[in-house]
C-alpha cells in the first residue's frame, strides 16, 4: 500500500515537472520550427534557423543585451558599496540614532520602488538622469534587502577577528575591507545572484525611465518587439524570447548548485 | 579615563554617520522624498495649461472613490492576491516535500520547479501568449482533442484575469520552493526517526511535525507573496493590457496607466498613497506581531 502511493507521488511530481517545464518547452519547440508547424505542432517538421534570423534582424538586440549587461554591473557594484558600508554600521559601529535608522531601512523593505513610479520619475528627470542607465539603476542602490543581508552576515563575524587586527593597527576601513568583507564572501556571492537575476528581469521602471535604443535593457526591447501593433508572429517572438533568457538560463542550468545555493542563503532565516 | 571613552564614542558616530551616508542620501533621494512629494502631489489638482495646479485637499482621492474603474481594479487586485498568495504556498509547499524525498529523477523535478524563477516575467508572458492564443495556442489545440470549442482565455472578462493569475502562480511557487527547501533541511534527522519509532504515519509526521516547524517560513513566504501581488504586473504589458473592459487591470498597472498614458499625475499619486498605507499596515502587523509570535531574527 505505502508502495503504491509512493509511485503515485512520484508519479505526481513528475507530472507538475512536466506542467511546470512546458511552456519553456514549447516555445523552445516554436523557436525552431516555420510558424505554421509550430500551431499545428507537426512532430516531423524539420528544424530551422529562420525565426532566429527574422528576430535578430528585427530590433537592436546586441544593443539591448549590451544595456542589461551594464545595467545589471552598475547596481550591483552600488549595491555591493553602499550595502557593504551599511550593513558594516549597523553590525559594528555604535552610535546615536542607529536603531530608529535601521528601522527606516526596514520600512523600504515595504516602500517598493515600484509604487514610487511617479515621483521617482520625477526626481531622475530632476536629476537629468531620465533615458539613462545610471537613472535606471540608481533607485535600487541602496537596497534594504541588501542591508540586512550584510548586516546579518558582519553580525556572524567573530570579535577576536576584529579585536586583533585592530591590535595589529588596522583601521575601521582597513578591518572592513580585510576582515570583514572577505569572510561575508558566500553572502556577497548569493546576493549577487539575486540581484543580477532581479534586474536583468525587471521591466516596469526601465521602461518608464528609458526612451531609446541605446538604453533601453532587454525586457523593454522584447516587449516593443512583440507588441501586436507590430505583427510578429508567434515563431518568432518565441525565437526572441528563447534569445534574451539564453544567457540567464544557461547560466542558472550549468551552476543550478550555487543558484539554489544563493537563494537559499538570500532566503533570511 | 573618562574623557578617552567619550572621544572613542564620538569618533565612532563620525564613522557611523559616514559610513550610512550613501545609503541614507540614496534612501532619502528614492524612497522618502518620493513618498512625501507624492502625498503632497496627491492634494493638488492637475494643472493645465489654462488652469495651474492647485491645492484641492481630498478631492483626487474623493474622485478615485466615486470612480467605477477604481473600485473594479481594487476588486481584481483583491482576487489577484486571494488567489495567488495561497494556491503558489500550497504549490510550494508540495514542490519542497517532493523535491526534499526520494523520488526518481529528483534533479529534473527541482530543476523544473524552480526556472520559471530565472526568465523575465515579459518573456514568461510571451511563453504563455503561445498557450492562450485563442484557436493556435496549446490550450485550444488540447481542448481541440477533446472536442471542446475554441476559447479567447484573453480576451474574455470571464477569463482574462485567471489566465494572468494562472502566469504568477506558475512563476512565483518555484521562488518559494526553495525557502521551504531551505527550512526542510534544517529539520534533524532525529524528529523522523523518533516519529517512525512511535509508528507514526508519513502523512501525520509531515502535519504534526513538519508543517507546525515551517510556519516561521510560510509567513515570510507569505508576507513576500502579498508584496508580489502588488509589484508582479510586468506580464499585464504583454497578454490583456489591463482589458478586456478593465477585467484583469491591477492596481499598480492602473497607476502607470493613470500616470504615463493619461498623464493624470496628481490620481495616480493617490493611488500610490492608498497602496503604501496598505503596505504600511502589513509592515506593522509583520513586524510587531508575526515577529514576536514566531521566533526567528
Amino acid at each position: 500500500m505505502s508502495r503504491l502511493s509512493r509511485h503515485f507521488e512520484a508519479l505526481g511530481a513528475l507530472l507538475l515537472a512536466v506542467i511546470w517545464i512546458s511552456p519553456l518547452v514549447f516555445a523552445f519547440w516554436a523557436a525552431f520550427h516555420s510558424t505554421s508547424d509550430a500551431v499545428n505542432f507537426n512532430l516531423t517538421s524539420p528544424w530551422t534557423l529562420d525565426n532566429f534570423r527574422t528576430a535578430w534582424e528585427g530590433a537592436p538586440w546586441l544593443r539591448y543585451f549590451l544595456n542589461t549587461f551594464v545595467l545589471v554591473t552598475v547596481i550591483l557594484i552600488g549595491q555591493f558599496v553602499v550595502t557593504t558600508l551599511a550593513g558594516f554600521a549597523f553590525a559594528q559601529v555604535r552610535f546615536p540614532g542607529r536603531d530608529v535608522l535601521f528601522i527606516l531601512v526596514l520600512m523600504q523593505l515595504f516602500i517598493l520602488p515600484e509604487v514610487l513610479i511617479v515621483e521617482n520619475y520625477a526626481m531622475v528627470s530632476r536629476l537629468g538622469l531620465f533615458d539613462s542607465i545610471l537613472g535606471v539603476g540608481m533607485p535600487y542602490m541602496a537596497s534594504a534587502f541588501g542591508i540586512f543581508l550584510m548586516r546579518q552576515a558582519f553580525k556572524g563575524v567573530p570579535i577576536e577577528l576584529h579585536e586583533a587586527a585592530r591590535v595589529e593597527g588596522c583601521g575601521w576601513f582597513g578591518i572592513l575591507w580585510r576582515v570583514y568583507v572577505p569572510l561575508a564572501r558566500p553572502t556577497y556571492l548569493a546576493y549577487a545572484l539575486v540581484s543580477v537575476s532581479t534586474h536583468w528581469n525587471n521591466f516596469l521602471w526601465p521602461l518608464i525611465v528609458t526612451n531609446s535604443p541605446d538604453t533601453r535593457p532587454l525586457t523593454v526591447g522584447l516587449s516593443i518587439f512583440g507588441a501586436p501593433e507590430n505583427g510578429v508572429d508567434i515563431s518568432v517572438i518565441s525565437a526572441a524570447t528563447m534569445m534574451t533568457v539564453a544567457p540567464l538560463l544557461i547560466a542558472f542550468l550549468v551552476f543550478q548548485r550555487q543558484f539554489v545555493q544563493a537563494f537559499l542563503r538570500a532566503g533570511i532565516k | 579615563m573618562a574623557d578617552h571613552v567619550s572621544n572613542e564614542r564620538r569618533r565612532q558616530a563620525i564613522y557611523g554617520w559616514i559610513l550610512l551616508s550613501p545609503a541614507a542620501i540614496l534612501l532619502a533621494t528614492f524612497a522618502f522624498y518620493p513618498s512625501l512629494a507624492t502625498l503632497w502631489s496627491s492634494l493638488f489638482s492637475r494643472g493645465t495649461r489654462r488652469r495651474p495646479s492647485e491645492f484641492v485637499g481630498g478631492e483626487n482621492y474623493s474622485d478615485l472613490f466615486a470612480d467605477p474603474v477604481f473600485w473594479k481594479v481594487v476588486t481584481n487586485n483583491l482576487i489577484y492576491a486571494g488567489a495567488t498568495i495561497p494556491i503558489s504556498i500550497a504549490i510550494a509547499l508540495g514542490m519542497a516535500l517532493w523535491a526534499n524525498s526520494k523520488l526518481p529523477a529528483r534533479g529534473f523535478i527541482r530543476t523544473a520547479y524552480f526556472t520559471p524563477t530565472v526568465l523575465p516575467m515579459i518573456a514568461a508572458a510571451n511563453l504563455w501568449l503561445f498557450f492562450y492564443t485563442p484557436g493556435l495556442g496549446v490550450l485550444d489545440q488540447i481542448g481541440g482533442l477533446f472536442g471542446l470549442p475554441s476559447v479567447n482565455w484573453l480576451g474574455q472578462p470571464e477569463t482574462a484575469l485567471w489566465a494572468v493569475i494562472i502566469v504568477t502562480i506558475w512563476k512565483e511557487a518555484g521562488f518559494f520552493m526553495i525557502f521551504y527547501l531551505a527550512a526542510l533541511q534544517t529539520i534533524p534527522e532525529d524528529l523522523k526517526e523518533a516519529a517512525d519509532i512511535e509508528g507514526a504515519s508519513r502523512w501525520t509526521y509531515t502535519r504534526r511535525i513538519v508543517l507546525p516547524l515551517l510556519m516561521p517560513t510560510t509567513l515570510f513566504i507569505a508576507v513576500n507573496a502579498l508584496i508580489n501581488s502588488v509589484k508582479l504586473i510586468d506580464h499585464l504589458f504583454i497578454l490583456t493590457k489591463g482589458g478586456p473592459n478593465d477585467a484583469s487591470k491591477l492596481i499598480l498597472y492602473y497607476i502607470w496607466e493613470m500616470a504615463f498614458a493619461f498623464f493624470d499625475a496628481p490620481h495616480a499619486a493617490a493611488m500610490t498613497i492608498l497602496v503604501l498605507v496598505v503596505l504600511g499596515v502589513v509592515a506593522a502587523v509583520k513586524f510587531t506581531i508575526l515577529d514576536k509570535r514566531t521566533h526567528y531574527q
